[in-house]
């Protein structure tokens, strides 16, 4: 079966500095991969190269062997491609339903008829189930700039699944999360996994947080893939204990 | 604001203030009707700022220069002949395409950056109006822009072209509400508040930015449009970048980004000088510091003044409320 990302020999440069160097791995349906490494060992970089933000100096993308590499992140998008980013991404003077409508709206039609359609684009239900499958339903009028921030958390990361993705890579998303907020985006992001069949890759440094949902991992140190395995198999690597996860 | 847009308290509001619009001119003296004409015509011109402005973020210094074009489009045309509406929709036609060649600087640069480059567009459609005469007429500009006949009303007289302003100023205020509470007006908000997120979640910065750029300069030149035979002569000091700035006054003053900031900015601008003048040579100092004053008050305008209030009602409201379910909680 085809992989549903295909990373080929992936390399950025900035200058004379090698951010991502040479990596290459495949992500297949419904798995749910998990990305760590050091502070600076090109994650993010891979991510911006994969999604379009940044144009690899060299290698190549392909989604369900179709290659993007270099596409808008708007067209990866509409082809089913959502990501988070590190620091929180939202619409703070908007509702929090206006941020999910907002999120789906450019996935039908055309601009055209989105001018001429209704207000909602026809999403106010979907936007409203995504709502209370994050546990936000009292919260659905209320500007997301006034949310606490896990509230926001997980506005961000539901405005990524809002459209059907088939593919999601997030960003560090248990970044300043406090433990009941992060025990609850875990469940949320492993039903929407089982339920939705969505495949996912995340980036992350919180070693639990990882090694509980992710079904495969990989190691990058210093732009290079270091390891490439099972959890525990991971937990397990001394080159991977010497360079990252420490004694 | 939507609850404020949506209350009936401004429905009755707004139709007080149209009531205002439509009656009280037939007192008002020719000098009257010409400046409130103005309050209507710059307004248009304010609206289309504030999309491009308040609501995309897209910094312009060239409304002013999209006033030029369509007041001298609609001079040129209609001294040889043509009708206005056929003029005005030249005038539309051809700052939306400049208007969406223009955008294109504002995919690479943003912010001051942009505004050098508008400003640099603004003097160089002013060089254009003083120099090209054998199109503009120099800097005598064109005199005796005939005002038209619509469904056989001669709009000459000074009211009934100030209706003619008014009514056009209702279809495009109409028109805008539709377009910023459309999915279009989202997707704009999404581009000022985070250009970023917005294209990772499929929205084409590039296309809407282009958009609110093209539709922005086609209402400045719709207002100069009306503009030309409002005042029946085009010359070009009125098109400098001080018109440009006083556009952006309006927008900033009423509040950048609010759907009725453009009209009381507009009013701000054009109105307020006039209703000071009993200060003979003080005025203008008077209106400075006004102006001043309440963007130290209120940086996000007039508008903003009432947004802070309705949001300080909701949260009380919304406290006294938690309150008393808690007090009722605790009550056995």
């Amino acid at each position: 079966m085809t992989p549903v990302l295909e990373v080929a020999h992936i390399r950025k440069r900035f200058g004379g500095i090698t951010a991502v160097d040479g990596v290459s791995f495949e992500v297949r349906e419904g798995e749910i991969l998990g990305i760590i490494g050091p502070n600076g060992c090109g994650k993010s970089t891979l991510f911006n190269c994969i999604l379009g933000q940044l144009q690899p100096s060299e290698g190549g993308v392909k989604l369900d062997g179709r290659t993007t590499t270099g596409m808008r992140p708007c067209d990866l998008n509409r082809l089913g491609v959502s990501r988070t980013f590190q620091l929180l991404q939202i619409f703070p003077r908007l509702s929090v339903r206006d941020n999910l409508i907002l999120a789906g709206q450019e996935h039908e039609g055309t601009m055209l008829s989105r001018l001429v359609g209704p207000r909602d684009a026809g999403l106010t239900s979907v936007a409203d189930q995504m709502i209370e499958f994050f546990k936000l339903g009292h919260l659905a009028d209320e500007r997301a700039g006034g949310l606490s921030y896990g509230q926001q958390k997980l506005l961000d990361v539901a405005m990524a699944f809002i459209a059907g993705p088939r593919l999601v890579l997030l960003d560090e998303p248990a970044g300043g999360v406090n433990l009941t907020m992060l025990a609850n985006l875990k469940d949320r992001l492993k039903a929407f996994n089982a339920e939705r069949g969505a495949t996912f890759v995340v980036i992350e440094h919180n070693m639990d947080f990882v090694m509980s949902l992710c079904t495969r991992v990989i190691v990058l140190a210093e732009g290079k893939v270091l390891a490439e395995g099972l959890p525990a198999e991971i937990r397990a690597d001394p080159a991977v204990i010497e360079a990252y996860l420490g004694h | 604001m939507s609850h404020f847009l949506g209350s009936r308290a401004s429905w009755l509001a707004g139709l007080l203030l149209l009531a205002f619009l439509l009656l009280a001119p037939l007192e008002f003296h020719r000098y009257g009707l010409y400046i409130l004409s103005q309050w209507a015509v710059m307004t248009i011109a304010a609206i289309g700022l504030n999309l491009t402005l308040g609501y995309a973020g897209q910094v312009s210094l060239a409304q002013g220069a999209f006033v030029g074009v369509g007041a001298y489009s609609a001079a040129i045309l209609t001294t040889q002949g043509w009708p206005l509406g056929l003029a005005i929709l030249v005038a539309i036609a051809l700052c939306f395409a400049i208007g969406w060649i223009l955008g294109y600087p504002a995919l690479r640069v943003q912010h001051h950056y942009l505004a050098f480059v508008t400003l640099a567009f603004s003097t160089l459609a002013f060089l254009v109006f003083r120099n090209e005469a054998w199109l503009t007429g120099g800097t005598d500009g064109i005199d005796g822009v005939p005002r038209p006949v619509i469904l056989g009303i001669s709009t000459k007289p000074h009211l009934a072209y100030y209706y003619f302003c008014l009514l056009v100023l209702a279809l495009v205020g109409l028109a805008m509400l539709w377009l910023v509470r459309s999915p279009w007006g989202r997707a704009f908000v999404a581009l000022r508040e985070n250009p970023l997120r917005a294209l990772s979640l499929g929205v084409d910065t590039r296309r809407y930015t282009l958009m609110a750029f093209a539709i922005g300069a086609s209402l400045g030149g719709l207002a100069g449009a009306l503009y030309a035979p409002l005042v029946g002569l085009v010359e070009p000091p009125v098109f400098t970048l001080a018109l440009s700035l006083s556009l952006l006054m309006m927008v900033i003053v009423g509040g950048s980004g609010y759907f009725l900031g453009p009209f009381l900015g507009a009013m701000v601008a054009v109105l307020l000088p006039e209703w000071l003048r009993f200060l003979e040579s003080y005025y203008l100092i008077l209106y400075s510091l006004l102006v001043m004053g309440l963007l130290i008050y209120s940086p996000t305008g007039l508008i903003g003044i009432l947004d802070r209030f309705l949001t300080h009602r909701r949260t009380r409201a919304a406290s006294a409320a938690r309150a008393s379910l808690g007090a009722s909680i605790e009550r056995p």
